[in-house]
C-alpha cells in the first residue's frame, strides 16, 4: 500500500511541474512585455523601464526566469494583484471556500441523485423509468449551464420568488469567516436565520453546477452496474437465496463504485471549470467569478496564480481520489 | 445458457444468410436500431441544412435593426406579430433570422475545432503509438498536463491570452481537446500494432508511413469517429461558453453564447430573446450527443448491451 | 417420496427471432441421499436446468412445469421471498467457473458467513467458529487466516472449495454441482471430486453433478440422465447406462470415449453439433447425428420408452454388444480405476 501511495505521488510530480511551466508561459504569451501591460497607457521612460525589468528579473534568460517563477511558487510568493495590490495567493484562500462549498454541494446533489437513479435504471433496464433516465441525463448533459441557471433563475427566484437571485448570503447578516464555508459558519456563530439564508443562496448555484456531474454520474453507475449484474458472483450472490436488496445494494454496487469513483474524480475538474460559468450568472464570490474579472482587468499576475492554484488542487483532488481507488478496490491494494 | 441466446440473436443479426453483408449495411443495420441516433441525425442534417441555405430561409437580415420593433414578443403571445416568428431583440433585430445565421456559426465552429484537434490529435498519438521510447512519453506527459486542468478553465485562459474573438475561442477549444485524440489515437494504435495483421504487413515489408497511414489508421478510426461527433458537442458547447463569458464571437455577431450574454438585462422583461438561444444549443448539443452515441453502439456491437 | 420431483420443466427464451426452447419438457427426480448424474454436449440444456431449479435464470426466459417439488413444497407456487428461504438453505449450487464466482469486494469469510447470518441468523463467535469448520470440512489449510482473504489470493481450486463451503453451510438437503472440476487443473478436479462426494455421503444430501464428462459420472453417480437439445435421452442406472446404452446418443458418447477407443487408429467423434434455435430437425432432434437414423426418426419424434431399467427417447434402441475384455463400467474413465470410483459404484449398485 506505501509503495502503491508513492508511485502515485511520483507521478503527480512532473504533472506539477508542467502546469507549473504552462502558466509561467501564460505571461510571456501574452502580446506585449509584462511591464508595459502594467503600466498601460500612460508610458514608460525607457530608463525606468530597464530598472523595472532587472528588478523583476526580465533581463535574465528564459530558463533562469523559470527557475525563479518556480522557487517563488514553492516558497508560496504567487505574486501580487495588479489591481488590489493583494498577494495573490491570500487572495485566491479568502475566496477559494466559497467555491469550494459550492462545488461541494453540486457534487453531493450530484451524487445523491445520481447514483441511486443509475442503479434503478440498471436494474429496472428498458423501463421507462430506465428510459427516462438516459433520456434525462443525456440532456442534462448537453446542457448550456450559463442558460440554464438563467432559466432556473428566471421561475424560481423572479417568477415564484423562491431563491435568491444572486451572492451567498442576504445583505441582513454579517459573518465572520472562521472555516470560510458560509453553512459552517453561520452555525459556529449560532445565526440559524442566516444559516437558511445561505442554503437557500446556494440551492440554484448546486443545481446548476451539479448537473453535469449528475448525468455523468447516472450513466456510469447505470453502465458499470448493467455490467456488474451479469457477472458470475451476482449469480452466486442469488444463489445463497440472499435477498434482493442485499444483492444489489451490497454485491452489485460494492463492485460497480469502483469505476463510478473513478468518474466522480474526474468531475471535480469539470466543477472548478463549471464553477466559472455557474459563479459568474449568480455572482457568487468564488474563483470562477475572480478569474473572469481578472482577465477582464487584465489582471495577469491574478489569472496566473489562480490557474496554478486550481490546477494544483485538481491533481490533489484527483491523487486523492486514485488513492481511493486502493482503498475501493482489494485487488489494487495487495498488488505486489 | 448464454450460448443459446447468442446463437439465438445471430440469424436475426444477418441478413443475408451465408454471404457476410457489406460493412457499411451492417453498420445501418445496427445503426437505424437506435431510435435516438437517427433522430439525433434528422436533426443534424435538418439544421445543416438551414445553415447552408440561410440567407434563403431566414426572413431578415440578421442585423438590420427594425427600430419600430424593438423586444417584440414570439408571434403566439400578446403583441407578437408574424412578421417577427420568434420575436425580436432588444435593437429591434429578428430573433429567427439571428438564430438561423447562428447555425452558420455553431457548426463551423464544431468543423473547424473538430478537424484541427482530430489533426493534431491524430498526428501526436500515431507518434507517440509507433516510435514510443522518449517521444511517446514526451508527448503523453504533455497531454497529462493539458488534461489535468478543467477544460474550461484552459480555453477561458488560452482565449484569454489570444484575445477575444471568434477565431481565438475556436483555437483555444481545439487546444482543449487535443488530448483526448491524442490518447485514444495513442491506445488504438497500440493495441493493433501487435495483431498479426500488421506484424505480417511489416514483414511483408512495409514502411513505417505505410504501416502508420495504410494499414494502422484505417482499422482504429471507429473510435475516433465516435469521439469526433461527440467533440462537435463538446466544441459548440465550449464555444457557446465563452461567447457568454464575453471571450467568444464578439457582438454583433449572431453567435448563440454571445447573443444569450448580450440580451442578459432582459431576462426578466423580455425572456424570449434568452431562452431561444439557449434551446438552439441545447438542441444541437443533444442531436450530436445522441448521434455519437448511436455511433458507438453501431460501429461497436460489441461494446453494445 | 422423492426429494426432487420434476415432471415437464420447459424453458423458454424469447429472443428478437422467436422464442428458444432451451429446455423442452424434462422429467427428473432426485432421491435423498442419492448421486444423480447429468451428461450432455455445451447446449444440451443441462446447465438451464439448473438454473430454472434454483430460480436464477436471467429475465427474458419463461418456465413452465406441471411440477416442480422439493421436499413435498411446490417451488413454482412460492413467492420469491419463501422460495429464497429454500434456495442456498435446502437446495445450494457450486458452479463451473470458482475464480469469477465469488465476489471480488468481499472476503472469503464475508462471504460464506454472509449465508449463515441470512439463513440461520448466526453471528458473532458462533459464527466465526461456524466459518472457520466449514472451512475446515472442504480442505482449506490454516482456515482461520483464510477467513480474511479476498478471493483473487486463492486459486482456482481453494476458490471452488470455499465456493463449496458456501453451498454446504446451511446443511442443504440437495446440493447442484454445474460442472464444478471443468475449469481446474486436471490435478486439482479429482480432489474436487472426492470433496464432494465425501460431503455428500457424510451428510446424506441429494447431488446433481452436472458434467460432460462421462467418466465423472460412472465414478460418481449412481443414476445418470443424458440429455441432447433440452430433452432427455436416456435415464438409467449408471452400470447399466454405461454397459448397456439403449440410446445410440449414449453409445457414440461411450465410444468416444479414449479408454474403449484402445486399439482403434482413431478416437470416434459425433458428427455435427447440437442443434440452435432455427435449424431443430424434423422427427427426432438426434437423426442428422445419429449413425442408426431410419426414415420414422426423421418424420416422427420419439417418446420416452421404457427400456430394461430405466428410459430411452429412441424407437430402435441399441441391442446389448459386448464390450471388449478387460474393459469395466468403473474403468472407463481417464483417472484410471481410483480406490474412491470402485467404491462409489459398488454402492451404487448396492442401493
Amino acid at each position: 500500500m506505501l509503495r502503491f501511495i508513492l508511485t502515485r505521488l511520483g507521478l503527480v510530480i512532473p504533472t506539477f511541474l508542467g502546469i507549473t511551466f504552462l502558466t509561467f508561459l501564460l505571461i510571456r504569451l501574452v502580446p506585449g512585455d509584462p511591464i508595459e501591460v502594467r503600466v498601460g497607457e500612460r508610458g514608460i521612460a525607457p530608463e525606468r523601464l530597464a530598472e523595472l525589468r532587472r528588478e523583476m528579473g526580465l533581463d535574465q534568460p528564459l530558463w533562469q526566469q523559470f527557475l525563479d517563477y518556480v522557487g517563488n511558487v514553492l516558497s508560496g510568493d504567487l505574486g501580487t494583484s495588479l489591481v488590489t495590490r493583494n498577494s495573490v495567493l491570500s487572495e485566491f484562500a479568502t475566496l477559494f471556500p466559497a467555491t469550494l462549498e459550492l462545488a461541494f454541494c453540486a457534487m453531493l446533489f450530484s451524487v445523491l441523485i445520481g447514483l441511486p437513479a443509475g442503479v434503478l435504471a440498471a436494474v429496472k433496464r428498458g423501463s421507462w423509468f430506465d428510459h427516462g433516465v438516459m433520456g434525462l441525463s443525456l440532456t442534462g448533459y448537453s446542457m448550456p449551464i450559463f442558460w440554464w441557471g438563467l432559466l432556473l433563475i428566471l421561475f424560481f427566484s423572479v417568477q415564484l420568488g423562491l431563491t435568491p437571485v444572486s451572492g451567498r448570503l442576504d445583505l441582513l447578516y454579517y459573518i465572520e469567516p472562521v472555516t470560510g464555508f458560509m453553512l459552517i459558519d453561520t452555525l459556529l456563530v449560532g445565526e440559524t436565520d442566516a444559516f437558511w439564508s445561505a442554503l437557500r443562496h446556494l440551492i440554484l448555484p448546486t443545481i446548476v453546477l451539479g448537473t453535469i456531474p449528475l448525468a455523468v454520474v447516472a450513466r456510469m453507475t447505470r453502465s458499470a452496474m448493467l455490467e456488474v449484474l451479469s457477472e458470475d458472483y451476482i449469480r452466486t450472490a442469488r444463489a445463497k437465496g440472499l435477498p434482493q436488496r442485499r444483492v444489489i445494494g451490497l454485491h452489485a454496487l460494492r463492485n460497480a463504485l469502483i469505476p463510478v469513483v473513478t468518474v466522480i474524480g474526474l468531475q471535480v475538474g469539470t466543477l472548478l471549470g463549471g464553477a466559472i460559468l455557474t459563479e459568474t450568472i449568480f455572482s457568487w464570490p468564488g474563483v470562477g467569478k475572480w478569474l473572469i474579472e481578472s482577465i477582464n482587468r487584465r489582471d495577469y499576475p491574478a489569472l496566473q496564480g489562480g490557474v496554478l492554484l486550481i490546477a494544483t488542487a485538481v491533481i490533489a483532488v484527483n491523487l486523492i481520489v486514485d488513492l481511493l481507488y486502493g482503498v475501493f478496490n482489494p485487488r489494487i491494494r495487495h498488488a505486489r | 445458457m448464454t450460448t443459446e441466446t447468442q446463437s439465438a440473436a445471430t440469424p436475426a443479426t444477418t441478413p443475408a444468410p451465408g454471404r457476410p453483408p457489406h460493412p457499411l449495411a451492417e453498420f445501418w443495420y445496427h445503426f437505424r436500431q437506435n431510435t435516438g441516433a437517427v433522430i439525433g441525425l434528422a436533426v443534424i442534417v435538418l439544421i445543416a441544412l438551414t445553415a447552408l441555405t440561410a440567407p434563403f430561409v431566414a426572413p431578415h437580415d440578421p442585423n438590420i435593426q427594425y427600430r419600430d420593433a424593438i423586444l417584440v414578443p414570439p408571434v403566439w403571445q400578446d403583441g407578437g406579430s408574424w412578421r417577427f416568428l420568434l420575436g425580436t431583440d432588444d435593437i429591434g433585430r429578428d430573433m429567427l433570422s439571428r438564430l438561423i445565421f447562428g447555425a452558420r456559426l455553431s457548426l463551423l465552429v464544431g468543423l473547424i475545432v473538430v478537424t484541427l484537434s482530430l489533426a493534431v490529435g491524430l498526428a501526436l498519438g500515431l507518434t507517440a503509438g509507433f516510435f514510443r521510447g522518449i517521444a511517446d512519453t514526451l508527448i503523453m506527459r504533455a497531454m497529462d498536463i493539458l488534461l489535468a486542468l478543467p477544460s474550461l478553465l484552459l480555453a477561458v485562459v488560452v482565449a484569454a491570452i489570444l484575445g477575444p474573438g471568434l477565431v481565438n475561442a475556436m483555437l483555444a477549444v481545439s487546444v482543449v481537446v487535443i488530448p483526448h485524440y491524442a490518447r485514444l489515437t495513442r491506445a488504438a494504435v497500440l493495441a493493433e500494432a501487435s495483431k498479426d495483421y500488421v506484424v505480417a504487413s511489416r514483414v511483408a515489408g512495409a514502411g513505417r508511413l505505410r504501416l502508420m497511414l495504410v494499414v494502422v489508421l484505417p482499422n482504429c478510426l471507429a473510435p475516433l469517429i465516435v469521439q469526433a461527433t461527440l467533440g462537435f458537442s463538446t466544441a459548440i458547447l465550449d464555444a457557446a461558453a465563452l461567447g457568454f463569458l464575453g471571450l467568444g464571437a464578439q457582438p454583433p455577431t449572431p453567435e448563440w453564447g454571445t447573443m444569450l450574454s448580450s440580451s442578459l438585462q432582459f431576462l426578466q422583461s423580455a425572456p424570449w430573446v434568452v431562452t431561444w438561444p439557449g434551446v438552439a444549443i441545447l438542441v444541437t448539443v443533444l442531436a450530436f450527443n445522441l448521434l455519437g452515441d448511436g455511433l458507438r453502439d453501431a460501429l461497436d456491437p460489441k461494446l453494445k448491451r | 417420496m422423492a426429494l426432487l420431483d420434476i415432471r415437464n420443466l420447459s424453458v423458454a427464451f424469447t429472443t428478437r427471432a422467436g422464442t428458444f426452447r432451451a429446455v423442452d419438457g424434462i422429467d427428473l427426480s432426485v432421491e435423498e441421499g442419492e448421486v444423480l448424474g447429468i451428461v450432455g454436449e455445451s447446449g444440451s440444456g443441462k446447465s438451464v436446468t439448473s438454473l430454472a431449479l434454483m430460480g436464477l435464470l436471467p429475465p427474458g426466459s419463461r418456465v413452465t412445469a406441471d411440477r416442480l417439488n422439493f421436499a413435498g413444497t411446490d417451488l413454482l407456487s412460492l413467492s420469491p421471498a419463501q422460495r429464497r428461504r429454500v434456495v442456498g438453505k435446502d437446495i445450494a449450487m457450486v458452479f463451473q467457473e470458482p475464480m469469477s464466482s465469488l465476489n471480488p469486494c468481499f472476503t472469503v469469510g464475508f462471504q460464506l458467513g454472509e449465508t449463515l447470518k441470512v439463513h440461520e441468523g448466526l453471528s458473532g463467535r458462533a459464527l466465526r467458529r461456524r466459518c472457520i469448520e466449514l472451512l475446515e470440512q472442504v480442505g482449506i489449510p490454516d482456515p482461520e487466516s483464510r477467513l480474511s482473504a479476498f478471493p483473487h489470493q486463492l486459486s482456482g481450486g481453494m476458490s471452488q472449495r470455499v465456493m463449496i463451503a458456501i453451498a454446504v453451510a446451511c446443511n442443504p438437503r440437495l446440493l447442484i454441482a454445474d460442472e464444478p472440476t471443468t475449469a481446474l487443473d486436471v490435478t486439482i478436479q479429482r480432489q474436487i471430486l472426492d470433496l464432494l462426494v465425501g460431503l455428500q455421503r457424510d451428510r446424506g444430501m441429494g447431488l446433481i453433478l452436472i458434467t460432460h464428462d462421462m467418466g465423472v459420472v460412472a465414478e460418481t453417480a449412481q443414476r445418470a440422465v443424458v440429455m441432447y437439445a433440452g430433452q432427455v435421452a436416456e435415464t438409467r442406472p449408471v452400470e447399466a447406462l454405461f454397459t448397456r446404452p439403449r440410446h445410440p446418443y449414449t453409445g457414440a458418447l461411450l465410444d468416444a470415449l479414449p479408454e474403449r477407443a484402445l486399439g482403434k487408429r482413431r478416437l470416434p467423434t459425433i458428427p455435427g453439433v447440437v442443434p440452435g434455435i432455427m435449424d431443430r430437425p424434423e422427427g427426432c432432434v438426434f437423426n442428422p447425428r445419429c449413425r442408426f437414423a431410419a426414415a420414422r426418426c426423421r418424420s416422427e419424434r420419439p417418446a420416452l420408452f421404457e427400456v430394461d431399467e430405466g428410459l430411452a427417447r429412441c424407437f430402435y434402441p441399441l441391442p446389448d454388444v459386448p464390450l471388449p475384455d478387460g474393459i469395466l463400467p468403473g474403468g472407463l474413465h481417464t483417472r484410471g480405476m481410483g480406490q474412491a470410483s470402485g467404491e462409489g459404484l459398488g454402492e451404487g449398485a448396492a442401493r
